[in-house]
């Protein structure tokens, strides 16, 4: 079975529609699948549920999805770069569900992996444990968390072979693996497609049963808080 | 003289230990980093997935690929390992980072943290923080004592929304360093020509 597609459009055919979730990678601007979200956008889908980190900036990244209203919830752990996202948040627009960082990444994970629900210590005594069961282990406190499933999962990596086997660079492996998982469909763009044999079997990061779609992109890869030192 | 950012930030890194692995939060804790005691090895976690974080890089070192937890560029180190999200807040759930250096708006007495959110105002997330008072062994806080109006910072009990409950260690503020202890918060340093009077006088929570 070919998992190479040509062109984002053609990896995202007959797997986008009105209302579906998303699980996307990345966090802040770094290893975001940039290309699969703009070929969404010009999908043209819309009242979507996306669960990310972070909701890129207001021209870049998911930011670009929710200028034209094409999202109707963000699960996300920080939302602080986006001017779009707060004036649609504060005008009511888009919901928004707060999650701990690391319990979307759970969630994510746990989603991927057959388990429904897992206990957390993240989060007991805040907003966050409201209305969710609590329970004791050994004297301490914790609350249920539920496994997130999506309709689908888009994910950036560095390289994959030809039958989805993914490896990541550097810091944008974060939420990329964990989305992967999630999804029942996954899409993974890619920089860089080499033959299946030339990566080493035992450094995959993201092994292709989970990848179903790969795609060859162009990346910005656009830098938020570009910091240098002098000396 | 009240201690300065710098200040403060040196005296937190007098709390590092030789070996341990430490997450640093963003503002006063990331300058924690120049103040590092000789002899003293740190590994610093970015929780967006790296362990053993280098300074910023030079112009010709810049990688969109390569950024720390406040999306700064930054650099690797010989010791660098990287990892995904899920992985790395594992490793802080699971209470293999020692020790965590975070920023706060309010700190109640008996540990409740308040570092994320103002009801009204711009709402921007959470990100990290509830994960990390939650898992890490130790949570020391590196705050001004009092607001710009001068009223303390250091309560009774926060009036922001909570970050997380009875999690804070210490605090080191501008005017002292604070442990939290049974009944209250006891003023176990003081800054340089700081006087006590003036830690009482900025201190709404209980001082044992």
């Amino acid at each position: 079975m070919r998992k190479i597609y040509d062109t984002p459009e053609e990896a995202l055919k007959d797997v986008l529609f009105d209302g579906m979730t998303i699980a996307a990678g990345g966090f802040g601007l770094c290893g975001i699948p940039e290309v699969l979200i703009k070929a969404i956008k010009d999908a043209g889908v819309k009242n979507l549920t996306v669960a990310s980190n972070n909701a890129g900036v207001d021209d870049f990244g998911l930011g670009i999805l929710l200028q034209t209203k094409q999202v109707k919830k963000m699960i996300s752990s920080y939302v602080g770069e986006n001017d779009t996202f707060m004036s649609q948040y504060l005008g009511g627009e888009l919901e928004l569900e707060f999650n701990p960082q690391g319990t979307l990444a759970e969630r994510m994970r746990a989603g991927g992996a057959g388990i429904p629900g897992f206990y957390t210590k993240t989060g007991v005594g805040t907003v966050i444990a409201e209305g969710k069961e609590h329970k004791d282990f050994d004297g301490e406190t914790y609350i249920l968390e539920t496994g997130l499933k999506t309709d689908l999962a888009i994910i950036k990596a560095w390289k994959s072979d030809e039958t989805g086997n993914l490896i990541y660079r550097k810091t944008s492996r974060n939420f990329n693996p964990a989305a992967a998982t999630c999804g029942k469909i996954c899409v993974a763009e890619v920089e860089e497609i080499v033959p299946s044999g030339q990566l080493n079997p035992d450094l995959i990061h993201t092994p292709g049963i989970y990848v179903h779609r790969i795609v060859q992109g162009a990346h910005e890869k656009r830098i938020e808080q570009r910091t240098v030192r002098t000396n | 003289m009240a201690w300065t950012r710098d200040q403060m930030a040196a005296r937190a890194a007098q709390e590092l230990q030789d070996g341990w692995y430490v997450n640093l939060g963003i503002g006063i804790p990331t300058l924690v980093s120049n103040y590092i005691p000789n002899g003293i090895d740190v590994t610093l976690q970015s929780e967006n997935g790296m362990l053993g974080m280098g300074p910023f890089p030079t112009e010709d070192q810049i990688d969109p690929d390569l950024i720390n937890a406040g999306k700064q560029t930054i650099t690797e180190l010989k010791r660098t390992s990287y990892f995904g999200s899920d992985t790395s807040f594992a490793m802080i759930r699971g209470g293999k980072i020692n020790m965590a250096i975070l920023g706060a708006m309010e700190v109640a007495e008996n540990g409740d943290l308040a570092n994320w959110m103002i009801p009204g105002k711009l709402v921007k997330g959470m990100g990290g923080a509830m994960d990390l008072v939650a898992g890490v062994g130790r949570v020391v806080v590196v705050m001004d004592h009092a607001n710009k109006r001068g009223e303390s910072k250091l309560l009774k009990s926060c009036t922001l929304p909570l970050t997380g409950k009875a999690v804070v260690h210490r605090i080191i503020t501008n005017l002292a360093v604070l442990d939290v202890v049974p009944g209250g918060l006891k003023v176990i340093e003081l800054a340089d020509n700081v006087l006590m009077e003036e830690v009482h006088s900025l201190t709404e929570a209980t001082l044992v």
